[in-house]
């Protein structure tokens, strides 16, 4: 355990950067800005595992890495990219339910939210690193999920709920000392899934409708 | 004692002498990237030069404020770097007279002059950039105090020579979450408050655009290279408040002797440059933001200084 200290700070910057681009998720407005936040964030990701592989020695956190890397960061965005038409990446989101700053705020208060939430858990799992990667991953989620909610186009709702789904393996590569492998390459088969079904059901709708913008798909229309 | 009087006389020289070169790398750096020559990077201080031996017209409708601006603007900076560590690392002889929160009451009150300034003459764009710089203002500076707060909070003092080392000792703190959303948000302040690329066009002659510009629009002659050559001091010393005091106390004087205090200018001088290759980088690759996006931009900035608190508070 030579050099925790190190490893610990490390890790707590990856943490904080992981934390920006979930609130960059958040408020970007160019759809291809999320989806490359989206990539950085899930580097972020394998670099705090990678960390905590050597801080512990768990061969199992570099598979974790080697996984993530593979499907997050090239798998997914490629077959974003490839499902979903060039030109909804290089649109401008105008419409959004709130707007830019008041969503911020929100997003502040929801990561205060976090820290709440993890500070009882805090003193159950006695692990080193649960004390970063715990909240951190936990706020990743609840802004995960507050982007699907704030968003109303397509791909980047699709990012936020990837986003959610980062920040579980956030915060469970921290608390469980040995993460099963099973449970990360489920997610790996998983994940990718929904991208491409999503991608394909985006490129349908802009397709017919010639937008992305899900929000406004809230009433049926008779043929 | 006297050394420390000296050196610190040596810091304000240091700031009024390569302010306007700062500034000239950075234009010259903005013109390179855009495929241009670009002036010499000794422009600003021909400028200045040239306007010092201009004639200065006042309209004889302005009061002493207009006449008295350029002076209070050009003092704030030199008035700042007594206070900042600009060359050593331990403080010296008006050190304890003002923290950072005294930088930040000095540097509002050159701003308050240079706006009521702007209004005096009743040219129609000084007031309109006077208020956009008031709305750009007062929507930093719940940020700035998020980010003092924090500062304090960490380092346990205000007093810059106290929060610099504290980042260095031991050395992981420097990689501290806080420390680094800190810079983040300091760095999005520092593109706000000097007029930057993604809130305002420092290069930009299109008044109706023009945020922080305008206001000495109005000056000529000796006001214009005061104005001019204050302007250059303030992005110069929040460069050094932002690397000596935020980021690192590196490549500073430890030492008391004369030689080492001489030695941190190229040091110092160095890590700006650094530093301005940064901003050009950021200030080339984005698009100037409409007046309404600002608060997006400061409120992202602000947001960044709550979550440096939170994690901050979290940790202990």
């Amino acid at each position: 355990m030579a050099g925790t200290p190190v490893l610990s700070a490390l890790d707590a910057l990856t943490g904080a950067l992981f934390l920006l681009t979930a609130l960059g998720v958040v408020a970007t407005r160019q759809v291809l800005a999320s989806l490359q936040l989206f990539i950085a964030q899930s580097l972020l990701l394998t670099l705090s595992a990678v960390l905590l592989g050597i801080a512990r020695g768990s061969i199992h956190l570099f598979a974790v890495a080697a996984i993530t890397i593979a499907t997050k960061t090239l798998l997914i965005p490629w077959l974003l990219r490839y499902t979903v038409s060039a030109e909804v990446y290089r649109t401008r989101e105008i419409e959004r339910v709130l707007n830019i700053p008041s969503s911020l705020l929100i997003a502040a208060v929801l990561i205060v939210l976090a820290y709440v939430v993890a500070n009882p858990l805090l003193g159950v799992v006695e692990v080193p690193f649960a004390q970063i990667n715990l909240p951190l991953g936990i706020a990743a989620m609840f802004l995960g999920a507050f982007t699907i909610a704030v968003r109303r186009e397509a791909v980047p709702q699709l990012l936020g709920l990837l986003a959610v789904e980062n920040g579980v393996f956030f915060a469970g590569i921290a608390i469980v000392p040995n993460l099963p492998v099973i449970a990360e390459l489920a997610a790996a088969v998983d994940v990718p899934v929904v991208a491409l079904v999503v991608g394909m059901l985006t490129r349908r709708i802009h397709a017919r409708l010639g937008t992305t913008a899900v929000g406004q798909l809230a009433s049926l229309r008779e043929q | 004692m006297i050394e420390r009087i000296v050196y610190n006389l040596l810091q304000v020289v240091v700031v009024v002498a390569f302010a306007p070169l700062v500034e000239g790398v950075t234009s010259r750096l903005k013109e390179i990237i855009q495929s241009k020559r670009g002036p010499s990077i000794f422009q600003p201080y021909r400028d200045i030069w040239k306007l010092l031996h201009k004639d200065e017209i006042v309209s004889e409708h302005s009061s002493w404020i207009f006449r008295a601006t350029p002076y209070v603007a050009f003092a704030a900076p030199v008035f700042v770097a007594l206070l900042i560590p600009v060359l050593t690392r331990y403080p010296l002889f008006f050190a304890f007279m003002g923290d950072m929160l005294g930088v930040g009451f000095v540097f509002a009150l050159a701003g308050f002059f240079a706006c009521l300034a702007a209004a005096d003459t009743a040219n129609p764009y000084g007031p309109m950039g006077a208020s956009r710089t008031r709305m750009v203002g007062f929507l930093a500076e719940p940020v700035f105090i998020m980010v003092f707060f924090t500062i304090s909070f960490v380092a346990g003092s205000t007093i810059p020579y106290i929060v610099q080392t504290q980042w260095v000792t031991p050395i992981a703190n420097f990689f501290e979450p806080s420390h680094i959303l800190l810079l983040m948000a300091f760095l999005m302040l520092i593109l706000a408050e000097d007029g930057r690329i993604p809130v305002d066009s420092p290069s930009g002659q299109f008044e109706l655009a023009m945020i922080d510009r305008s206001k000495s629009l109005e000056y000529s002659g000796r006001g214009a290279a005061l104005m001019k050559w204050a302007g250059a001091m303030k992005f110069f010393v929040l460069i050094i408040v932002f690397l000596n005091v935020l980021v690192t106390p590196w490549g500073l004087a430890q030492g008391r002797d004369i030689g080492s205090v001489l030695l941190a200018i190229p040091l110092v001088l160095l890590k700006v440059f650094g530093f301005v290759l940064l901003l050009v980088y950021i200030e080339s690759s984005l698009a100037k933001l409409r007046l309404f996006r600002i608060t997006e931009f400061i409120g992202a900035a602000f947001v960044i200084s709550v979550v440096a608190v939170i994690t901050r508070l979290s940790e202990i």
